[in-house]
């Protein structure tokens, strides 16, 4: 890439050609206070003007978020021109906002008040009448305060670029614009697969997932039995809550608050991982077998079923029925486990820990009532640690409880990265077949098609195809295929959120204004790093296939006989509601 | 019709259509041509049913060889409207209607007999004028630059506009190189009318720098300054004459395609750029090979929808490309990055149609009109408090009072000329001191507004300038696309200071703050329309402090509109006590009192009225009514 | 939700395929939907969704973004009293109230009888005739505030007819 040469602040600097000047200005470390900007042009509105520097020679203001350097190029942060004006776009944005920062749940992740606190905003200027403000508490998942939003666009275009189905976006105009799903519905009465993607950009508390911590504080107080399981993906991301690198593993020290915070049992919905595993890779052996329905898809994550319903309803039949591993886990806890340890299910109280705002949703579905009690996301995990007063930096690290659904393979793990499911599908369905366990399997993104990737194996002699997409825009290209009649596959995994569950609804927030200067794309730096954990992880299992798991082998006979036995059937397995209306009336 | 497809041909063409418009307006052969003024105004006076009239006289009387009768673009006189114009004579009849067609059609066509009560008379002079170029109104234009064959040729005929000179520019220049044209046009001096100003040939030479397959001219029609209507006018009545405009550019830069992009709310326009186009195609002039050259080139027409912002060139382009119309961040320029994130150039109605004029006078003819730095002719829509409202065409330099007093006439009612205002929303309002000044670019923004598209509204003593500022606020806050902070919630808060003021409720820390919010959002918006939209807060504060001070200070508004500064007074000695008043009145606060009307014995049956400040609702139907002229504003 | 009738299915897609050559021609689909219909309800933007792949979110950014495109049946007759500059100094503001007050509905609402919506109209270029009204496209010239019941009555007469 070609070097331009400029001046910040008066000083000479070489930087890429094609940056913007907020990009140069941040790799050279000036931090300029923004807000709209995201992501390298995955947002870039230049819409709320909190970016302003002066360009010598350029016509007024710029902002640095959309403009480009050039050679020879002069950037004033610091005059007094651009500062005042930065101040007053904030405080503009301030007068239009609720202001209850101490009990908003954004507290300590909110950029606005951190841009506020950098331009110096001050109390009460430009005070005036609001914009009518939409509360909508109503859906599982996700809620949405249009009384906080500064119209940064930053949620329409994750929700565009990662699924292609815009559920939100800009209602009326001037003052009266909100961000909404259209007729400024619910997120309850739209096709909303409430994966959460929005939520993780939000910069304020204008979008935000639907806590409950309050549940589990409750059934604590109750005096239940409160077990809590813990998805893959937490792992890899908790530690950022607490000030850590990016991609530093949090397992041990997760474990260790966890036992802190009172619960009866902490699980690994690794466990469960494995189980499904045995459960879907058998049903793939039998349609296989039997010339059953294929390509056979995936069903662990909430917010591809919910577009599966809403979008594609037609495609049901080639849908696992597995119900997701958390929901299994739940099943198997509040039965199999409840019974060798004689506990009273109706006593005990399971929390799932997930990286993912679609498991709230997930939880109610009135196919699974009772599995699991509480869905609590990355965040709220993080901010249970924090109430508590634990110090994470002095945590020991500790192992999950070992307590008959403790073991769990490497498989297991890699479920919360994107091809991670069919991977560890695969090292079992291939074990079954051949009854030899199968190496690596490479992935190979599909010509043309970023974000689907496909892969063969060898088979007794014959070739299985199978792909993998993450975002619902790239599980389209797949759905379409088999509409279509034309998809090579026979087994295809599905994952809601663009690379998978590291990446989920669920996880600390994405902040650029407090990255490392060196990650502009922020979606692969944490995909990449995040990732890199589990991976990790995975290479240090000694078990590395589901059907390996001691604690799943015993399960299925003591308890569940084979995959797909009738119990199997009963707890393990789920249908799906194909009549889900996308707009129903209010 | 049959298709022109070399210059040759064209030139014929144009000869044989110039004979056939001389025989028209010269009254060769005996011919008498009735032309009927078909701008909006005049349609909204029914000018449509007195051409019907006629041409169903020219039936009747079986004179379809001798007489025609058609419909022409605006004479910019629209206060005097509908028109009626009789070739070869010219004579020129105002305010007609229906009714008088026969009369016309039996004194003027059939006897030769000027038609003496419909003619125009001169306010002041009270002397009649038969021609239009004895009105005083008329005198000082020059209408054939932009306004070029406007109430002149059928617009809904390209023959008449081939007739009238259309495409000999377009010939000229596809004889031309590309950068030929461009330098043309530069040397012109001219331009852009839409508002800034940023000289026309510049942003040409952008886009024909930069290598692209595809480019893209495209029309801004979205006039959507409250009180302009240029382009409406220019389109409506000589339409060819912009495509010409729109196609000399697309050969200039290398574009293929053209889109006008019209407001929804000129239906006519619409209908005669369609026509306009649609004949063009079948005379060859559009489409494939251009009079048998390799430039190709196609007219497309796309609508607003009721957003002011749309006139903003960025927010016109994302409109075009079905999205919500929000302005884009620049850089990227159109001329980089345009539609389609393809180079393109956007001009407005009115500068392209000085393109032709251009090209087939020569740039330096056309330099010698107008000022040193602004070069040509320029329309505006000159309205509001002025005896003769309509659209005008003046050479650039024409000082602001020769517009409003010349052109004008003046201020209706002996009322004391106030303020000008230019620009619209973008713009500000020029004083008294500022009359004789020449209108240019650079000297409007020097006195503190702009051209603008060209909407001048001129404001009486009756007008309160917190009001019009106001008026403008509310404007610009329902039109605010809502895309950045500083216009979307800047201008809010300047409409809501704004509304405390001009209901009593103000205080002096309310000023500061509105021009600290004015500076704000000035220099923070994204887009063209914020960055302009304090300009009518900062000017009225600038000229009309005082007004300001009175409305704060004295809770007064000195002109009475105002309502919550104001009241309706009955004069007792001027009441005659008809109760014309208390009938109409809406609220019922209008009471008798027992006392006789001045001069009237107390057997008078008739009291004197007055009015219940506690249950008037200030709509003023009383003083409509009043025929004693007993009731005040207070 | 209700669903569209078949007819109505029928006349959108065939507005959709008028404009198949165009590129982006969203809003001249949504224009020729708002004259043919008065409205563009949510079934109708599902419907133009599903045939253009726009989303309904976008689709329904841009109705709600311009003036022109209502969400809700407009009445038979369309008052629109111009706000424009050259109206505006000449007194429209009052034939606006004037109208409000006799219909007893506020500017963007439509009366209960449906027969009427009153709109405010952003200059419709008919300056030289200020204060102008506009009714279904039937421009009034200088409107005074006393003349506003006849106007209305006038449409009543209409329908009583």
């Amino acid at each position: 890439m070609a070097l331009v040469n400029i001046k910040i602040e008066g000083q000479s600097f070489q930087v890429e050609q094609g940056l913007t000047v907020l990009e140069a200005c941040r790799k050279c470390g000036f931090n300029i206070p923004s807000l709209c900007a995201f992501n390298h042009g995955e947002c870039s509105r230049a819409s709320c003007r909190v970016c302003l520097v002066e360009v010598k020679g350029a016509r007024g203001l710029v902002a640095s978020c959309v403009y480009p350097v050039n050679e020879g190029m002069e950037i004033s942060i610091s005059s007094v021109r651009a500062s005042e004006a930065r101040r007053a776009s904030v405080e503009l944005l301030l007068s239009n906002h609720r202001k209850n920062c101490l009990e908003c749940e954004k507290n300590g992740h909110c950029e606005l008040l951190e841009v506020a606190k950098m331009v110096g905003a001050r109390d009460g200027v430009f005070e005036g009448s609001k914009t009518p403000a939409t509360i909508d508490h109503l859906a599982p998942s996700l809620i949405r305060e249009t009384d906080k939003c500064i119209l940064c666009g930053r949620c329409i275009a994750r929700c565009k670029s990662a699924h292609g189905i815009a559920i939100l976006g800009f209602e009326n105009r001037g003052f009266n614009t909100i961000v909404s799903p259209v007729e400024n519905r619910s997120f309850a009465t739209s096709p909303c697969i409430q994966c959460g993607q929005c939520v993780t950009v939000c910069p304020t508390g204008a979008l935000l997932e639907n806590s409950e911590i309050s549940k589990v504080d409750e059934a604590m107080k109750a005096g239940k039995l409160v077990i809590v399981q813990t998805a893959p993906a937490v792992r890899a991301a908790i530690a950022e809550e607490f000030g850590e690198k990016i991609g530093t593993p949090g397992t041990g020290k997760m474990v260790a608050a966890l036992h802190r915070l009172g619960f009866y049992r902490v699980f690994d919905t690794n466990f469960a991982a494995d189980l499904t595993i045995m459960e879907e890779a058998s049903e793939l052996l039998k349609r296989i077998k039997n010339n059953g329905v294929l390509p056979q898809i995936t069903s662990c994550s909430p917010g591809w079923i919910n577009y599966l319903e809403y979008y594609y309803p037609e495609l049901e039949k080639h849908v696992s029925t597995c119900k997701s591993p958390h929901m299994m886990m739940g099943a198997i806890i509040k039965t199999y486990y409840a019974q060798k340890h004689d506990l009273d299910p109706n006593n005990i109280f399971v929390v799932s820990i997930m990286p993912c705002t679609a498991k709230k949703y997930e939880r109610q579905r009135k196919q699974m009532p009772n599995d699991v009690d509480a869905v609590l996301t990355t965040r709220e995990l993080a901010k249970l640690i924090k109430r508590a007063g634990i110090n994470w930096s002095k945590l020991p690290e500790e192992e999950f409880d070992n307590d008959l659904l403790g073991e769990y393979s490497g498989a297991g793990v890699i479920f919360g990265v994107t091809g991670g499911v069919m991977e560890a599908a695969l090292r079992t369905t291939y074990f079954w077949l051949t009854g030899k366990e199968h190496a690596a399997i490479n992935f190979d993104a599909v010509r043309g098609l970023e974000g689907v990737r496909e892969a063969a194996i060898e088979v007794n002699g014959t070739t299985i195809k199978v792909a993998i997409a993450s975002g619902m825009k790239n599980a389209k290209i797949l759905l379409e295929q088999i509409k279509a009649g034309t998809s090579p596959y026979a087994f295809i995994e599905i994952m809601g959120c663009p690379g998978g569950c590291i990446n989920g609804g669920g996880q600390p927030y994405v902040k650029p204004l407090f990255l490392p200067n060196e990650d502009f794309n922020i979606l692969d730096t944490y995909r990449n790093k995040r990732a890199s954990v589990l991976y990790s992880e995975d290479e240090k299992q000694v078990v590395r296939q589901s059907h390996n798991n001691k604690d799943v082998q015993r399960l299925y006979q003591e308890f569940l006989g084979e995959p797909g036995s009738e119990i199997a059937e009963k707890l393990l397995h789920t249908s799906y509601d194909i009549n889900r209306e996308k707009y129903p009336n209010k | 019709m049959a298709k022109i497809k070399t210059s040759d041909e064209l030139i014929k063409k144009s000869n044989d259509c110039s004979s056939c418009l001389d025989a028209k307006f010269k009254g060769l052969k005996g011919k008498r041509a009735i032309v009927v003024c078909g701008g909006t105004g005049c349609l909204s006076s029914d000018s449509s049913s007195i051409l019907k009239r006629f041409q169903e006289l020219i039936k009747k009387n079986g004179m379809e060889d001798k007489v025609t009768a058609n419909i022409v673009g605006c004479f910019g006189f629209c206060s005097q409207g509908p028109f009626v114009k009789i070739f070869p004579e010219e004579t020129l009849y105002t305010k007609v209607k229906v009714a008088d067609a026969d009369e016309i059609f039996e004194k003027d066509i059939m006897g030769g007999e000027i038609v003496d009560r419909l003619l125009f008379v001169d306010p002041q002079t009270h002397e009649k004028a038969s021609k239009q170029h004895e009105i005083n109104f008329y005198k000082l234009q020059k209408r054939d630059v932009a306004l070029r064959g406007n109430a002149e040729i059928n617009p809904e005929d390209i023959e008449e506009a081939i007739g009238s000179g259309a495409f000999l520019a377009l010939n000229k220049a596809l004889h031309m190189s590309r950068q030929d044209v461009i330098t043309e046009v530069l040397n012109s001096g001219l331009r852009g009318r839409g508002g800034a100003g940023f000289p026309t040939g510049r942003k040409w030479q952008f886009a024909y720098d930069v290598q692209s397959d595809e480019k893209y001219v495209v029309c801004n029609g979205d006039e959507g300054d409250p009180g302009a209507f240029m382009d409406r006018s220019i389109i409506e009545g000589n339409p060819i004459n912009v495509i010409e405009g729109m196609m000399i550019e697309g050969y200039a830069i290398g574009a293929q395609n053209g889109y006008f992009y019209i407001r929804a709310e000129y239906p006519v326009a619409v209908d005669r750029l369609k026509n306009a186009i649609k004949q063009c195609e079948e005379l060859g002039l559009l489409g494939d090979h251009i009079l048998g050259t390799d430039f190709s080139f196609r007219c497309h027409i796309r609508l607003g929808a009721g957003a002011f912002v749309c006139g903003e060139e960025t927010a016109l382009l994302n409109s075009i490309e079905g999205q919500r119309g929000m302005p884009r961040p620049r850089p990227p320029f159109p001329a980089v990055k345009g539609l389609w994130d393809k180079p393109s150039v956007i001009n407005n109605v009115e500068t392209l149609a000085n393109v032709p004029y251009i090209l087939r006078e020569g740039a330096d003819a056309y330099a010698k009109i107008g000022t040193e730095k602004s070069k040509g002719t320029k329309v505006f829509a000159l309205g509001g408090k002025v005896n003769n409202v309509g659209l005008v065409e003046v050479p650039m330099g024409t000082t602001l009072r020769q517009l409003i007093y010349d052109i004008g006439g003046g201020i209706p009612n002996g009322k004391k000329f106030k303020a000008i205002q230019t620009g619209g929303p973008s713009g500000g309002c020029l004083t008294e001191k500022d009359l004789d000044t020449p209108i240019d670019y650079d000297n409007l923004i020097a006195a503190g507004s702009m051209m603008g598209s060209g909407g001048a509204i001129v404001m009486d003593e009756d007008n309160c300038m917190v009001d019009v500022a106001k008026f403008y606020m509310t404007f610009i806050c329902d039109e605010s696309c809502g895309k950045c902070s500083p216009c979307r919630i800047g201008t809010k808060r300047c409409l809501e200071i704004l509304e405390k003021i001009t209901e009593g409720k103000g205080t002096m820390k309310d000023l500061d703050e509105l021009k600290t919010l004015a500076n704000v959002i000035k220099s923070n918006s994204l887009c063209g329309l914020g960055q302009t939209a304090p300009n009518p807060i900062l000017s009225t504060m600038k000229s009309f402090y005082d007004e300001y001070v009175a409305h704060i200070v004295d809770k007064k508004c000195p002109a009475h509109v105002c309502k919550s500064l104001m009241q309706y007074k009955i004069l007792p000695e001027k009441c005659a006590g008809c109760g014309l008043c208390a009938r109409n009145c809406p609220a019922g606060a209008i009471n008798k009192t027992d006392k006789v009307p001045a001069g009237k014995p107390e057997t008078f049956p008739l009291r004197v009225h007055e009015i219940d400040p506690d249950k008037c609702v200030k709509c003023g139907l009383c003083q409509a009514n009043c025929k004693f002229g007993a009731i005040i504003k207070d | 939700m209700a669903h569209l009738q078949g007819q109505a299915v029928k006349q959108i897609t065939e507005i959709v395929e008028r404009y198949k050559n165009e590129r982006t021609p969203l809003m001249m689909i949504l224009s020729d939907i708002q004259k043919e219909y008065g409205y563009i309800p949510l079934e109708v933007q599902e419907l133009v969704s599903d045939l253009t792949g726009i989303p309904v979110s976008e689709i329904y950014g841009v109705v709600t973004f311009y003036s022109f495109f209502s969400l809700t049946p407009k009445g038979k007759y369309v008052v629109g009293v111009c706000l424009g500059t050259a109206c505006y100094v000449k007194g429209s503001q009052l034939i606006l109230d004037k109208f409000s007050e006799l219909l007893k509905i506020k500017p963007g609402e439509t009366s209960e009888d449906g027969l009427f919506t009153l709109d405010v109209l952003r200059c419709v270029g008919a300056c030289a005739i200020a204060p102008a009204v506009s009714i279904n496209g039937k421009v009034y010239p200088q409107v005074q505030v006393s003349q506003v019941q006849g106007i209305i009555d006038e449409y009543r007469a209409k329908e009583n007819k």
